[in-house]
């Protein structure tokens, strides 16, 4: 089991909190609550070692083309693909109400 | 059923915790309490390097059924089998603490829970058994008030000391995909070999404790398809019916009447049961 | 005799004890053999005592390592709700004393096929409601206390004692089975329960849960001796003061265990949530 940490630039917090998904077995539940104004921080625990970088490329897609709003996420993954975290992160926010994009 | 109500009809045992809640509740009702963003995470299980869930697999969501105050308790399955750890177990035992409180002071809450689970999470073991306890303990005492109502839908089917829960409830709903056992096929596979139970024999481990069978002996109260407008009208119904004359688990006279015409030298098979557990068979 | 894995405890601790603490008080009629009640003084008042045996002639062959079982499960229902039905009217409600020495519930076929789990509901509601209408109910562990068959017998009392004793075990599930459930060997298992207090089988460790009321020192846990008696004797009347005096019948007492804070913290924000 591993714990991660990532962090990237943002606007103004996010409007509301959500959670999707579930830890069962090849999935993985995603929180996301309002951030600090000006950054987005991600905490992942998985339980499978060895894949940060794998992590960091797909967050860094995600989140680093900007703007989005300052959000703070915890990830607890159990051996999602990519393809799965994917649509999890999306899932995640289309239930913040928007595609996760700066508020106003 | 019907091509139209199969065209309509929404699976229950395809909604998870949090869903198959809301679906039970009326509209609008719904409000968790000690929820996934309060960090009530296990304390115990990132130190054996089992990834943990925010809400420790169970949701206890506040609302009304039928306008009346109601909880319901929903065990996930999908999260280390629905198995019960301090947290999840404390979770179902303190709302059904304050659900009874709530009727000493006048207020009629009602109980539902819905049971996903194998019972003890092993990793906590000792605390998993203990808050099962307080469970049992609990749902006793709120039954003298108000009915507490059991649904077990599957896929996990209700296994292990929820089992017990269960057995202690007012009233079951099942569904045809429902388990409802004390042990794992498994573990009594292991225990007591494959010819006294065959763990990879669905059929028959369902022509035992499967919903319809337990529905035919009198272990279950309502049989429902796997719909969720189907399950919440049961819900709704035994909830508005009250508290039974006599709950199961107090009828050790008629039980014990029925198993001595039961010869334990020959296994029986599921029509044994039936006809040991026939109404009528015995006052 | 059982061929039961466990070495923990030698087979007969429940029936020497419920033979020793009720002076040989004969056993009630009516019960298979695998349950065994007597009624005898506790602090000069009428008590019920209670075990659950190993019977190596059981026509139920599941039970007979004196596992909990469909016949124990609806017959310890009856020994308890006997005396609620004989107290009713009762100012003082006479006091129930569960002896648990079990390895498990019945694994087994006829078992799943009658409904066991419906069977333990009935002992476990029965005691519960004991409890409720102020019955004192005090499980003494004087061995092994596991899973269902300890949820059945013993767990809704208002006060655990325990036999300070390497014979003494509560788990939810025995070693053997749990290894291979787990596909872990019985090493591993042993060396989480080092780090992890509640996966532990032993009873030291079992205490720091705070679930236990007391642990008691005897000589001899298998074959007690009159001081041993002596000190239990005094343990049950201790427990039975106790239990008068708090105003509460439920498990609140179990709560506060230096391993179990996360239990009262759940409760505190469920209280704190709870209004709507």
């Amino acid at each position: 089991m591993e714990q991660l940490q990532f962090e990237y630039p943002a606007g103004a917090p996010a409007s509301q909190r959500v959670l999707v998904g579930v830890v069962g077995s090849g999935d993985l539940e995603v929180m996301v609550e309002p951030g600090t104004s000006g950054t987005t921080t991600i905490h992942v625990t998985t339980s499978v070692d060895g894949y940060g970088k794998v992590w960091d490329a797909q967050l860094s897609r995600v989140f680093g083309a900007g703007p989005r709003a300052a959000m703070r996420i915890r990830i607890h993954d159990f051996g999602a693909t990519p393809g799965v975290v994917g649509m999890r992160l999306a899932e995640a926010f289309e239930a913040l109400g928007t595609d996760g994009g700066e508020q106003s | 059923m019907n091509h139209a109500s199969l065209l309509t009809r929404e699976s229950f045992i395809e909604l998870g915790a949090r869903a198959r809640a809301h679906a039970l509740l009326d509209p609008g009702s719904f409000r968790e309490l000690a929820g996934p963003f309060d960090r009530l995470v296990s304390p115990w299980l990132e130190r054996q390097g089992v990834v943990p869930q925010a809400d420790d697999g169970v949701v206890v969501a506040k609302g009304r059924i039928g306008g009346q105050p109601t909880v319901v308790l929903a065990i996930e399955g999908a999260f280390q089998g629905g198995s019960l750890g301090e947290v999840g177990g404390a979770k179902i035992a303190g709302a059904l603490e304050l659900a009874a409180q709530d009727n000493r002071r006048g207020v009629p809450t009602r109980a539902v829970i819905l049971f996903e689970t194998g019972g003890v999470r092993l990793q906590e073991a000792n605390l998993g058994l203990a808050a099962i306890a307080d469970i049992h303990a609990a749902i006793v005492d709120l039954r003298r008030y108000q009915p507490v109502v059991g649904v077990i839908a599957g896929t996990v089917g209700c296994f292990g000391g929820m089992s017990i829960a269960a057995g202690l409830c007012s009233y079951l709903v099942v569904t045809r995909e429902a388990r409802l056992g004390l042990n794992g096929p498994q573990v009594i596979e292991q225990e007591a070999g494959v010819a006294e139970y065959d763990s990879r024999d669905r059929p028959f481990i369902w022509s035992f404790t499967g919903g319809e069978q337990r529905i035919a002996t009198g272990l279950a109260d309502r049989y429902v398809e796997d719909d969720s407008d189907a399950i919440r009208a049961a819900v709704q119904a035994l909830l508005a019916g009250g508290v039974p004359a006599a709950h199961r688990s107090e009828r050790y006279a008629h039980y014990l009447q029925c198993l001595a015409e039961y010869d334990p030298a020959r296994q029986p098979e599921p029509e044994t049961v039936r006809a040991i557990y026939a109404p009528g068979a015995k006052s | 005799m059982s061929t039961s894995t466990s070495t923990a405890s030698a087979p007969g601790r429940g029936e020497t004890w419920l033979a020793a603490l009720t002076r040989n008080a004969p056993r009630r009629p009516g019960y298979p053999a695998t349950v065994q009640v007597a009624d005898a003084e506790l602090g000069g008042r009428p008590a019920r005592f209670i075990a659950v045996v190993p019977d190596a002639a059981n026509a139920y062959p599941r039970v007979r390592g004196g596992e909990v079982g469909l016949l124990e499960g609806w017959s310890l229902a009856q020994a308890v709700h006997e005396v609620v039905q004989a107290d009713r009217d009762a100012a003082i409600k006479r006091p129930i004393v569960a002896i648990v020495d079990t390895p498990s519930q019945a694994y087994g076929r006829r078992e799943e096929a009658f409904g066991i789990h419906q069977a333990l509901a009935g002992a476990a509601g029965a005691y519960a409601t004991a409890r409720l209408q102020g019955h004192p109910v005090i499980a003494l562990l004087v061995g092994r206390a596991m899973s269902g068959a300890f949820l059945a017998h013993g767990y809704q009392a208002n006060r655990l004692i325990a036999l300070d004793d390497a014979g003494v075990e509560v788990h939810a599930m025995g070693k053997q089975a749990a290894a291979r459930i787990t596909m872990r060997s019985v090493e591993d298992l042993e060396s989480f329960a080092a780090s992890v207090p509640p996966m532990a089988y032993d009873i030291g460790n079992y205490a720091t849960l705070g679930l236990l009321w007391k642990m008691i020192g005897v000589k001899h846990a298998a074959q007690p001796d009159a001081a041993d008696l002596d000190t239990v004797h005094g343990a049950l009347q201790a427990a039975l003061a106790d239990i008068q005096a708090d105003p509460h019948p439920d498990l609140r007492s179990r709560l506060g265990g230096q391993n179990r804070q996360a239990s009262s913290r759940v409760r505190e924000v469920l209280a704190q949530q709870w209004q709507d």
